[in-house]
């Protein structure tokens, strides 16, 4: 079946679409959700080093996770918007970023209450810790750049430029626990490598990431449909939508 | 069941401030994102020139 994805690269054809795709991915998030938190406090033992307290890890890793694969889908949209010209595509990476700064003001605070019990300290300045700040200030300053220019089209151009030069950071960030000696511990879970914990507590976190993902895409496309009415509002389809909305 | 009584869950081994903080906040975030939105759409839905980010003066 061929199908021609540039039709759904139009918002009108978009906005109805995502709308049916929004309660599929939040009713995944929810059900991923309470399997992952169950798995998470009712089955994965107890950590034999850090206790209880390690049960942070569920949402923080998840929360990490994503902070850091929005930006790259992000970054993503945004680069198809500026070398394609598509309105929808950089309406998608203005849609991520709230999200993405969402995750990654998580990831700072479950970090930070983890970090107090077991090292001791809220906050270092470590490469890990340091990077994953300025990926909050590079979604702060990818929606402010956004929010501070009045035409729709040289703003998408802007932030994409922004989102594009900031994407270096994602790596420094994944790679900071290798290339620096850090506080924060190394990667749990590697590709090629058997992983350093418990299968329960392995399979708790990877389901929490991925109820997380779930969330994400159910709010951006939340997002999304709120931006493609403000920008769209003076065409004749939007008008028509809320004519026909109940008042 | 790993916990014996509702006291020792909410205690979590002496670290309930930390995991039940982590816990809420992530908790109060995600669903304030979701009624935020909620609530943007369907003011959007019903006056699309309605915009709290630039006011549409004509309406």
């Amino acid at each position: 079946m061929a199908i021609n994805w540039f039709r759904f690269a139009s918002p009108q054809t978009f906005y109805p679409l995502a709308g049916r795709m929004i309660p599929v991915f939040a009713v995944l998030a929810a059900v991923l959700g309470v399997a992952g938190l169950y798995i998470g406090f009712f089955v994965a033992p107890t950590d034999f080093q850090q206790g209880e307290v390690y049960r942070i890890i569920f949402i923080h890793v998840a929360a990490a996770w994503m902070s850091m694969f929005i930006y790259l889908v992000m970054a993503a949209w945004a680069a198809f918007g500026l070398v394609l010209n598509t309105r929808l595509s950089s309406m998608m990476a203005t849609a991520l970023a709230p999200t993405g700064a969402l995750m990654t003001f998580i990831a700072l605070w479950t970090g930070a209450l983890w970090g107090k019990p077991t090292w001791g300290t809220w906050w270092a300045w470590d490469a890990r810790m340091t990077s994953e700040l300025i990926l909050l200030f590079l979604y702060i300053g990818f929606m402010a750049l956004q929010a501070s220019i009045d035409d729709p089209r040289r703003a998408d151009k802007a932030g994409a430029i922004l989102a594009l030069v900031g994407a270096v950071n994602v790596p420094i960030i994944y790679f900071s626990v290798k290339w620096w000696n850090t506080l924060h511990q190394g990667a749990s879970v590697s590709v090629g490598r058997a992983p350093s914990m418990a299968s329960t507590m392995l399979l708790g976190m990877l389901i929490m990431a991925l109820a997380f993902w779930m969330y994400s895409i159910a709010a951006a496309l939340m997002r999304v449909r709120s931006i493609i009415l403000e920008r769209e509002r003076n065409s004749q389809w939007v008008r028509e939508l809320a004519a026909g909305a109940p008042a | 069941m790993k916990w014996d009584t509702l006291g020792s869950f909410l205690a979590m081994g002496g670290y309930g401030l930390y995991v039940w903080g982590s816990y809420a906040l992530t908790a109060i975030l995600l669903t304030a994102e979701i009624v935020v939105l909620w609530r943007r759409h369907r003011t959007l839905r019903c006056r699309p020139g309605r915009n709290a980010q630039q006011p549409d003066t004509n309406s």
